[in-house]
């Protein structure tokens, strides 16, 4: 049973949005009970069946890193974060719907972490003039998540969703809003258990299914395994 | 007045709040408040020097701006601070304002204990005086302010320096980071064990880990006494092991710091910085010197050093200027040079402590602790810079600040300051005697 296979996925946010008792509400199905800072980086595992319910079934191991910090630290935690970095295969982007600037910042967050060797500049990332031919490019998929829904009055419920669909679209990537204390969000057969396991099945079928040989590289990962690693491909 | 609100909010929202949204904006106005009054008094004293305004006039606003900084420090902020901690522990949601008021309460009394060991309190004037009110301020302002100082006089050449850089190579980086995923990847294989025992017990419908009543605990310690045994070692070796992760990414974020410093201080820039913190290692140690041979010759000095500096020069250079014109400019110079670098001193030094210890709960406190850190720090700032200016500019501040025993103050401050610029000499000596040999043992 040791021997399934695995897949990588990164969970980035501000510091505070819940990404912790995200992680911990996917894998153990519990709601984090004491939720405190995260130094460096946590792991938690998923098992998960992709495809299921088809005679194709298999069940891969999700690794959650969770990564803690913030965009604004200085230049030696980014490079001390970009180790946990490689090998990514997909990215789960957390931000807080009562505070704005944290979905302000996943633009950085995310190009932290698919540009691991140039350092954001504040160029690219005020309020969302960036460039998208960056994300075009992408092949890691991206899924953004919303928490703290509970906190958010009902009038307010509407303004807020719309703004994080713009969010989503800009990153070419679905989006859930739930809240991280209770399970009742993630229960099976909701929709967002939907959008979940379809994430999830993306992130396998673009590791293990849709090329020869080694994974795709990330953005410019050439440099750090020196020459001789595969271009990414377009698909058209 | 309202430049230094004006400049007081705009620093509140640019550099404190970069990352969260400010939700309460009673805060705010706290914030700024306090900022502004304190500049205020610093222009006072400018104005003081300068002979700016008439007599009266000067003495009025000094009044004044000493009754409302009192007032917030000491009513508004400590209730604030009660209200926001006391809405922080979800428990006590309901009785919130009552609970502010207790805590208040006891925070009015230990001021007021703090004032009895100290031989500040005259027979003549009332409880509630300002006189009794400045005094406990600035016991407690002056105590911060020596251990403050204490602290940067030697973390601030230790920092400077390069001489004391610890050479980091590359490799040892690498090396580094190396660790540190190898025990990510042993953390992982160990929870990817208990997922899958948890997944295994699940479908074969035993119970779970929460037993349900007497029988359920005995019928969970006969029946599954093997499974249940393997996951809790394996939770306590995975516990172990993020701990070890935890150390090692913060000793890997050290080490990045530290090749950043060396490689800033190749740079022009950072030759300049060295230079001048050679100079700053100097002062520090003669400020060091100086605060022991107070202490240990009980010495209290009358004449402010740069009267007595031109004193000195003229008696054994035999240099004839005017005395009294150059004091007048210089010492003028000198404190504003003082005020200026302790306040852009101390507003780095928040911005850096805030950001280390913030998050989106309690940002509130830490405003409203670090408003009232710095009303203190002004208060007792003022009552220091006295004894560097000339006598004639000493009457006004007497006379306003009432009959308070100046000299004690120098003497506390230069106590606590040899206290704590000696302790910080441990600390960072043991700081840096441990690191290399951490290093050694990779």
């Amino acid at each position: 049973m040791a021997a399934l296979d695995r897949v990588k996925v990164l969970v980035l946010g501000d510091s505070g949005v819940g990404k912790s008792s995200l992680v911990h509400l996917l894998c153990q199905n519990q709601v984090l009970g004491n939720p405190s800072w995260t130094v460096g980086c946590s792991v938690d595992v998923r098992i998960h069946d992709y495809k299921e319910g088809t005679p194709e079934e298999k069940t891969y191991y999700i690794e959650l890193w969770d990564v803690g910090g913030s965009v604004g630290s200085a230049t030696s935690v980014k490079s001390t974060r970009a180790v946990f970095y490689n090998m990514l295969n997909g990215i789960i982007l957390v931000h807080d719907l009562t505070n704005k600037k944290s979905s302000q910042n996943l633009y950085r967050w995310s190009l932290e972490a698919l540009n691991r060797d140039v350092a954001p500049t504040g160029v690219l990332v005020t309020n969302g003039d960036y460039d998208r031919e960056q994300f075009a490019d992408n092949q890691i998929p991206l899924l953004v998540i919303g928490t703290k829904l509970d906190q958010i009055p009902e009038t307010k419920r509407n303004e807020v969703l719309t703004r994080t669909a713009f969010l989503a679209e800009d990153f070419n990537a679905e989006e859930i809003n739930l809240d991280c204390t209770n399970p009742r969000y993630l229960a099976a057969g909701s929709s967002n258990a939907v959008k979940l396991s379809r994430f999830f099945d993306k992130v396998i079928e673009k590791r293990y299914f849709l090329r020869d040989g080694n994974q795709i590289p990330g953005f410019s990962e050439r440099k750090r395994f020196g020459g001789g690693t595969l271009k990414s491909l377009h698909y058209d | 007045q309202v430049l230094f609100f004006g400049f007081g909010w705009l620093f509140f929202m640019r550099k404190l709040f970069k990352d969260y949204e400010v939700r309460q904006y009673v805060v705010q106005v706290i914030f700024s408040v306090t900022f502004a009054f304190s500049c205020t008094m610093f222009e006072l004293i400018i104005f003081e020097i300068l002979g700016v305004l008439n007599s009266s006039s000067r003495y009025f606003h000094w009044k004044l701006n000493l009754c409302v900084i009192l007032l917030i420090l000491v009513f508004m902020v400590p209730f604030y601070i009660g209200y926001f901690v006391v809405s922080n522990i979800r428990l006590l949601h309901r009785q919130k304002l009552l609970f502010a008021c207790g805590l208040w309460l006891t925070f009015m009394y230990f001021f007021w204990k703090l004032g009895d060991p100290f031989p500040i309190l005259s027979p003549k004037h009332g409880i509630l005086s300002i006189e009794q009110l400045i005094s406990r301020v600035g016991v407690i302002g002056v105590t911060l302010m020596a251990l403050l100082s204490g602290f940067g006089a030697v973390n601030c050449p230790y920092t400077y320096m390069s001489y004391f850089l610890r050479n980091v190579t590359d490799a040892d980086i690498l090396a580094l980071e190396r660790r540190l995923l190898q025990t990510m990847d042993m953390i992982v294989s160990k929870k990817k064990r208990i997922a899958v025992a948890h997944r295994t017990m699940f479908q074969r419908g035993e119970v779970h880990n929460k037993s349900t009543g007497f029988w359920g605990m005995i019928k969970s310690v006969t029946t599954s006494v093997q499974g249940s045994e393997n996951l809790s070692l394996i939770q306590q070796e995975v516990d172990a092991l993020e701990e070890l992760s935890r150390q090692l990414f913060l000793e890997t974020a050290d080490l990045h710091a530290t090749k950043e410093r060396i490689e800033y201080s190749k740079t022009f820039q950072g030759k300049y910085f060295n230079f001048l913190g050679y100079f700053f290692s100097i002062y520090c140690v003669w400020k060091i010197f100086m605060a022991t041979i107070n202490i240990v010759f009980d010495r209290v000095g009358k004449t402010d050093p740069v009267t007595r500096g031109i004193e000195i020069t003229v008696n054994y250079l035999g240099i004839q200027f005017d005395v009294k014109f150059w004091s007048q400019h210089i010492s003028f110079i000198l404190v504003g040079i003082i005020i200026v670098t302790s306040i852009r001193g101390l507003l780095i030094t928040l911005t850096k402590f805030f950001y280390a210890i913030s998050s989106s709960k309690s940002s509130n406190v830490i405003v409203l602790l670090l408003a009232q850190i710095m009303g203190m720090y002004f208060v007792s700032s003022v009552l220091l810079i006295r004894m560097s200016m000339p006598p004639e500019y000493r009457t006004i501040i007497t006379e306003v600040l009432g009959e308070l025993q100046f000299n004690f103050y120098h003497r506390w401050f230069d106590v606590i300051f040899l206290v704590s610029a000696l302790s910080s000499i441990l600390f960072l000596y043991l700081a840096h005697k441990q690191a290399p040999e951490k290093h050694m043992a990779l």
